[in-house]
């Protein structure tokens, strides 16, 4: 991780947004707008069961009576939902069987961004479902992978392959009705990943999928259910790197994460949305759930995240601890700088005996950003000696940012502990002196001091990741000093 | 190599030094030395670029360049380091990966690619037994938790990293036991070449017993109003700074 930093810092020095380029590649694109006619396009195009139209078409009139939440410590003009593409796929000619076949634009992006599949493949041991806008376009790993029973695919070939599994567990742990945004997703989700371990399976290697939104004006619905039997593990990766647009792009996913009895799911994400330009034009609005149920005993769910992009990010990835002894952790980093705003957090509801979370929240807000901590820990009157503990630290790089913290805490019984710790602090100039003397640059300082500050949460990424998140934190407080 | 004239310092609208001259020569250790609140500390702070002090007039040459109108970096990449005083905490952040970081700044300063990974850590390894530190400081956090014996030591690990040709030691000899005093002072003697030179500020005559130096200079009051050999450090003990008070008066 260390021998990397040097490249990594090197790297701050350059300019603009790095992923911002565009792929050309012909769409097969749904109609501008949302209605009925729109769910039906989607469904139809990805020859869905019946069953699955109906959960649609189901969410949709749910979200129709619904409206869009304004508690959040967010502002942003209003989002017009039928100036929204809800569909677009690249066209595919015929089915592919190897990467040859691949659309080689696409295989360019890829190596753009520095990912090619064929790398990681041959090298990484990562299998990796790339996801170009709504359709994955390439599973690999699936054949080594399948011997151990394990599923890993795109959503919609989940709903093709394994129909009962997909029914049994869609919107157990999110119900379609369960937010705005959630229901939105519900009606019009495109694409995502689907990931099953089968009982008593250790996931050999990490699975990892890279989501990339390319067309413009195309809302990007994700939709992810990873389920880990009993007594299985897991280990799954999500990236982001988004193209830039001037148009506000609006993202709205949904990952159910179910653990059965001693199951161990961990999830690790790196989220770099296009954040819109220094003035706080463009960007990506990002409205995701993300929530996992530690449904059998001893079993655990691990999320942590680093969030470095989008215009605006609501997103509150929740464990609800239901077995008892059952375990949740969340570690998260989240950065703002020019005009991003975050409000972010962690809900760990307790519902088991002797069930155990961790919020490990670290805020870093620079520019003219604003930085919310939102979190919830509620013990009910069953969750008997449970315990809690929460750390939200807030760190401010020059005068014009905001954090803010937002801690809920609910407790129903008496055996329970909940605690809390919060702090906030700025980049003394001290500590830059002290960095510019030993012959290193504030640029270089400030990347070397976030990411001290973050480590306790990027050590909880995977190796691979951990990489690529410190240059994501170095990279986007670029020039926010000076 | 560093030729300070007739430098004046104000923080604040107040005169800290006024009017300093000062000729260091490659192979030289000078010590200056002087009751609190002289200027000592604020001598160091300028010469490395700390920019809260304003210089209002003199000059300081460093090997023939204008020092002052230099960022801080490129000082400390055209060799110049500070020992501080008070050394930060920067939480989180090894030793290992700041020195490799400050290593690999200085080096693309001077045109060089960075230093391999394996070169580095052996380079760390032998340091760390030229010095005598035993403590596994390499994983730790830069200064966090340490004691003051041990942020000082740090501080004379990365100079042994950096091979400046210029170190100030500001009061590193402050709030040391015996055993660290030794430490310190053993390094500057380890490090000691014909082509480097050092600038050691100190209160205390004490540290004077391990390091020798060639010149001491007293500063009073924002200037510097004696310089001598070693024997003029025994002196001050013997007399106290009263009797450069009485002196000047």
């Amino acid at each position: 991780m260390e021998k990397d930093q040097n490249n990594i810092l090197e790297e701050v020095t350059q300019g603009d947004y790095k992923y911002g380029f565009y792929t050309d590649i012909e769409m097969d694109t749904a109609p501008m707008g949302l209605n009925e006619d729109t769910v039906r396009f989607i469904s139809a195009k990805k020859n869905e069961p019946e069953w699955l139209l109906q959960y649609r078409l189901d969410a949709y009139h749910k979200w129709l009576g619904m409206t869009e939440p304004t508690w959040a410590h967010l502002h942003h003009p209003p989002i017009n939902y039928q100036e929204i593409i809800y569909y677009a796929a690249p066209k595919r000619k015929k089915e592919l069987t190897s990467l040859d076949e691949v659309d080689p634009e696409l295989v360019a992006t890829f190596n753009k961004l520095g990912i090619s599949l064929e790398e990681q493949k041959r090298l990484s041991g990562v299998a990796v479902d790339a996801v170009i806008d709504s359709v994955s376009v390439k599973t690999t790993f699936s054949e080594t992978l399948e011997k151990q029973g394990i599923i890993f695919c795109s959503f919609s070939e989940a709903v093709q392959k394994v129909p009962d599994l997909v029914k049994q567990y869609l919107g157990t742990v999110v119900p379609s009705d369960d937010n705005y945004f959630a229901a939105l997703n519900s009606a019009v989700f495109s694409d995502g990943s689907f990931c099953y371990i089968p009982k008593g399976v250790r996931c050999p290697i990490e699975l990892s999928t890279y989501f990339r939104i390319n067309a413009a004006n195309t809302g990007q619905f994700e939709r992810t259910l990873i389920i880990g039997d009993e007594n299985s593990y897991v280990s799954y990766m999500e990236g982001c790197t988004a193209p830039m647009r001037d148009e506000n792009q609006l993202h709205a996913a949904i990952v159910e994460i179910i653990a059965l009895k001693e199951a161990e799911v961990k999830y690790s994400t790196v989220q770099n949305w296009y954040p819109g330009n220094k003035k706080g034009e463009g960007g990506i609005y990002n409205f995701v759930t993300k929530r996992g149920i530690c449904k059998g005993n001893n079993s655990k769910i691990s999320w942590t995240q680093v969030e470095t992009g989008s215009a605006i990010t609501w997103k509150y990835p929740s464990v609800v601890l239901m077995g008892d002894h059952s375990v949740g952790e969340f570690y998260s980093v989240a950065v703002t700088n020019n005009y991003q705003q975050a409000d972010t957090g962690s809900k760990m509801i307790h519902l088991g005996k002797n069930t155990k979370s961790t919020i490990i929240s670290k805020g870093i807000s620079a520019g003219h950003s604003s930085n919310s901590y939102r979190g919830l820990v509620k013990m009910t009157k069953r969750a008997e000696n449970s315990r809690n503990f929460s750390q939200c630290d807030s760190l401010l790089l020059g005068d014009k940012c905001g954090a803010h913290t937002f801690p809920y805490i609910k407790t129903e019984n008496k055996t329970s502990i909940v605690e809390h710790e919060a702090t906030t602090s700025k980049i003394s100039d001290d500590q830059l002196f002290y960095c510019n003397q030993r012959g290193i640059s504030t640029e270089s300082a400030i990347g070397l001091i976030v990411n001290g500050y973050a480590r306790e949460v990027l050590k909880q990424l995977p190796m691979e990741f951990a990489v690529e998140a410190q240059k994501l934190l170095s990279i986007s407080l670029e020039g926010s000093v000076g | 190599m560093l030729s300070i004239k007739n430098l004046r310092v104000s923080i604040n609208n107040k005169e800290i030094l006024r009017g300093i001259n000062l000729e260091v020569k490659p192979g030289e250790v000078h010590a200056i030395m002087g009751p609190n609140g002289t200027g000592k500390s604020t001598l160091a702070s300028v010469i490395a670029g700390r920019d809260i002090f304003e210089v209002t007039e003199g000059e300081i040459l460093y090997k023939g360049k204008n020092l002052l109108e230099m960022p801080i970096e490129d000082r400390a990449s055209e060799g110049i380091f500070l020992g501080f005083q008070y050394p930060v905490e920067i939480p989180g952040v090894s030793i290992t990966n700041f020195m490799r970081t400050a290593v690999n700044e200085q080096r693309k300063y001077r045109g060089l690619d960075p230093m391999p990974a394996n070169e580095f850590l052996a380079k760390m390894e032998a340091k760390k037994n030229l010095l005598e530190i035993h403590a596994k400081l390499a994983n730790r956090s830069v200064n966090e938790g340490f004691s003051g014996g041990e942020k000082k030591k740090n501080e004379i690990f990365q100079m042994a990293m950096l091979e400046p040709a210029l170190a100030i030691l500001d009061e590193t000899d402050s709030g040391l036991d015996i055993d660290a005093l030794k430490i310190v002072a053993n390094g500057v003697n380890k490090l000691r070449r014909p082509d480097n030179a050092f600038v050691v500020i100190t209160h205390y005559q004490r540290l004077l017993e391990y390091i020798v130096p060639d010149i001491v200079h007293v500063l009073f009051d924002g200037r510097i109003v004696r310089s001598g050999g070693k024997e003029l450090a025994i002196e001050l003990e013997e007399k106290g700074y009263e009797w450069i008070r009485a002196e000047l008066v």
